[in-house]
């Protein structure tokens, strides 16, 4: 049976078939992360991550615990449970953030003086949990019929009757405004194990990461289960899971009231470690912020959901107004050389493209500064040594005030040429694009961190997007061959 | 014939119609098949084969008519209740777990015959990893059957990495993971060239003598059709034009006339 042409018939074959593969597995250090990814074993992962996270107290200030560890475990919670349904399931739920805000503001209802009402944790987040849930469940019931986009839209109206409901509606129960209406609900109880409360920060902050380690793993050993296997088989071929056996209707309401499930244990945390939750908490911003997470660390992922979340809370906090605007641009010209050493082949061509960006800009500079000194007297925004480059390196005008704006557009026309040109031409318009960026950003963007933080946010994505499009552990997604 | 034997069919369409708008894409369609049986259905294209299919499968439901396995009638069920009750199928264009593994395409069938819940999966309960346990063994089984063409390292690999005709023997072994009676292989030997086609062949046997399996194929390569059918069972319009053996049914003037067009009857 297994002549000798035969088996080089399936050979070639398959060469062909894998081609694709074969290239994305070799992508650079995206790649290398993902073999070691795939090498080593779930467990170790975990270990790693909590060996890593159980010593953040041991060397962080109180208030970074706070900004930098008790949220970088939220969004992991909220990223988990996305996941689930997004990742999974392949369900485009846009009304996920109202799940968070019901589970916060449910909790907070128990744990408040609203109603004077102090259920211990013990009971109220089972509590809270299993009613967001249900909630998912019941709004997965009209939405199980609806794919991709419509789900899309029918979610992303839910979301929003959710934030007017708790903002504007405030119903009256029982004498007292529900919801709190614009100022929400403020004061609530820490969580507490059994009665003890837990105060401090570092409490907290391990109270948290024992809750995400437990849901990690359940989630692990979930995915590889009959379960998640169709899960995902629905999210690659719904009708082909149906035709396999699967009941996909009912697997859709599972997802979606799992992944509700773990927004509503994430609310519970929240509104416990702000100790107040408004409506604000959670709009469009956060729904966002949490879809960042998941597809940049790779949908589908659980390594990917911690990933990302480390990466888009640390560079929003980072970024956060009351730190110095020098962190903005740090990461600023960081990621820009980041984008370049990912894009740029070869070496040598990176080479000289770093190069001339920096001869050029000297240069420009000179020309300026003999033709008026006042092209080049601008304020220079402080920060450290970068900032002595800067001075040197980049023209900011006194006065001109035309040529930010002008700059701003020319840059615009240059990145839309850059599209549209390829080989020398490209690494040729790449030199004054790029140094035509930094005057943008010296001249235009540096002093709005609100902007800046966006846009920031923005380039990182785009960045991260252009170098891997299925997230930094995803797989890559193939969709017809 | 072991067909004159007046038993119950496992398998049989009782007046089936469907029709899309005013097309009436099968039409009073009746046949039968019995246990142990290799039946083709053959036929030009647009004839209503995959559309009969898709009746049986439950993905369209039937205007009149009964759809009878093992003697029920499985009209107005969902497709997962009746690849459960035990026909399973492939497609015609493929529609595998494109980004799932190769061992995970299998593995996710076996879904209709095990019961272990959510809870017990994520504590790991001892159902959870016996039928975890099981599951794999199942997979392992049905790649085996493929000999070298899904063995071992294929496992791990995404259903997207395979060629063509691996495609197709991983949804048969897709398929046989459902545990059926009956298989209906829509096609099977599409895309493949003459020597994968022979293997195929081979292969649909074995799926009768190793595997147990009852197997209706639709099928244009008539070597393929001559080389597994107990009986050929030839469409045109949604009507059934001939029944019978290989020879009887590619020598029935009609099945020439479809196929050929009037000219050679004229």
């Amino acid at each position: 049976m297994e002549a000798g042409g035969d088996r080089q018939g399936i050979g070639v074959d398959d060469w062909v078939a894998s081609h694709e593969h074969r290239l994305a597995e070799r992508a650079g250090f995206a790649g290398l992360a993902r073999k070691i990814d795939d090498r080593v074993p779930a467990w170790a992962r975990l270990t790693l991550f909590a060996a890593f996270a159980a010593s953040l107290p041991l060397w962080m200030g109180r208030g970074d615990l706070f900004a930098y560890g008790i949220f970088t475990l939220i969004y992991i919670l909220l990223g988990l449970g996305l996941n689930v349904v997004v990742g999974y399931a392949g369900l485009l739920d846009l009304g996920y953030v109202a799940l968070f805000g019901f589970g916060a503001y449910f909790y907070a209802l128990l744990s408040s003086e609203q109603y004077g009402i102090h259920w211990p944790s013990a009971i109220s987040i089972p509590v809270v949990v299993a009613s967001t849930a249900l909630l998912g469940l019941i709004l997965g019931i009209p939405s199980r019929r609806l794919l991709g986009d419509y789900l899309a839209i029918v979610t992303l109206f839910f979301g929003q009757a959710f934030v007017v409901f708790v903002n504007a509606a405030n119903p009256t129960v029982a004498g007292v405004g529900l919801t709190g209406g614009p100022n929400g609900i403020a004061d609530i109880d820490p969580n507490d194990i059994f009665g003890y409360e837990l105060i401090s920060r570092t409490q907290q902050y391990y109270f948290i990461l024992v809750v995400v380690l437990l849901v990690l793993t359940g989630l692990h050993f979930l995915s590889e289960s009959r379960t998640g296997r169709a899960w995902r088989a629905l999210r690659e071929d719904p009708l082909a899971a149906e035709a396999m056996s699967m009941p996909v209707n009912r697997l859709k309401l599972k997802a979606f009231a799992f992944g509700a499930g773990i927004a509503g244990l994430a609310g519970c945390i929240f509104a416990a470690v702000l100790t107040a939750v408004t409506s604000g908490n959670f709009g469009l911003p956060i729904l966002i912020t949490i879809y960042a997470v998941v597809i940049l660390g790779g949908i589908g992922s659980l390594t990917g959901v911690v990933i990302g979340a480390i990466v888009i809370n640390v560079s929003f906090q980072f970024l956060a107004p009351e730190n110095p605007q020098q962190n903005a641009r740090v990461l600023f010209y960081l990621v820009i050389v980041l984008l370049l050493a990912f894009g740029v082949r070869p070496w040598w061509r990176l080479g000289v493209v770093l190069g001339g960006v920096a001869a050029l800009g000297f240069a420009a500079h000179a020309v300026a500064g003999a033709i008026s000194s006042s092209w080049t007297a601008g304020p220079v925004v402080e920060g450290g040594r970068l900032a002595g480059v800067i001075s040197d390196w980049v023209i900011i005008p006194a006065g001109h005030e035309r040529f930010a704006n002008a700059a701003y557009i020319t840059l615009v026309v240059l990145i839309l040429t850059l599209t549209r040109v390829h080989g020398w031409w490209r690494t040729g318009l790449l030199v004054p694009t790029l140094y035509l960026t930094a005057v943008v950003w010296e001249t235009s963007f540096v002093e709005q961190p609100a902007v800046a933080r966006w846009i920031l946010f923005g380039a990182l994505l785009v960045f991260l997007m252009t170098v891997r499009p299925q997230g930094l552990l995803g797989t890559p997604r193939v969709e017809i061959v | 014939m072991t067909t004159e034997e007046k038993t119950t069919p496992l398998f049989e369409f009782k007046g089936v119609t469907k029709a899309f708008g005013g097309l009436t894409v099968v039409d009073r369609l009746d046949f039968q098949v019995n246990e142990g049986e290799i039946v083709s259905l053959i036929g030009p294209n647009g004839a209503g084969k995959t559309t009969a299919f898709n009746l049986a499968t439950g993905l369209y439901r039937p205007d009149s008519g009964e759809i009878l396995f093992e003697g029920q009638n499985v009209v107005g069920l969902p497709p997962h209740r009746i690849t459960q009750l035990g026909i399973a199928r492939t497609f015609q264009t493929l529609r595998l777990f494109l980004n799932m593994t190769v061992k995970e395409n299998v593995m996710a069938a076996a879904y209709g015959h095990t019961s272990s819940t959510v809870i017990e999966a994520i504590f790991r309960l001892p159902r959870a990893r016996r039928e975890e346990r099981e599951i794999a063994q199942l997979a392992e089984e049905k790649l085996a059957f493929f000999g070298q063409r899904l063995a071992g390292y294929r496992h791990g690999q995404q259903a997207y990495n395979l060629s063509y005709a691996n495609r197709r023997r991983l949804e048969i072994a897709r398929a046989m993971a459902t545990n059926p009676k009956l298989l209906l292989l829509d096609e099977p030997a599409a895309g493949m060239n003459p020597n994968e086609t022979l293997e195929l062949t081979e292969l649909i046997g074995r799926l009768r003598t190793d595997g147990g399996y009852t197997v209706l194929v639709i099928e244009h390569d008539m070597h393929v059709v001559e080389g597994i059918s107990d009986r050929v069972i030839a469409l045109d319009h949604g009507v059934k034009i001939a029944e019978g053996s290989f020879e009887q049914v590619a020598t029935n003037e009609l099945v020439i006339e479809a196929y050929l067009g009037l000219q050679g009857a004229a």
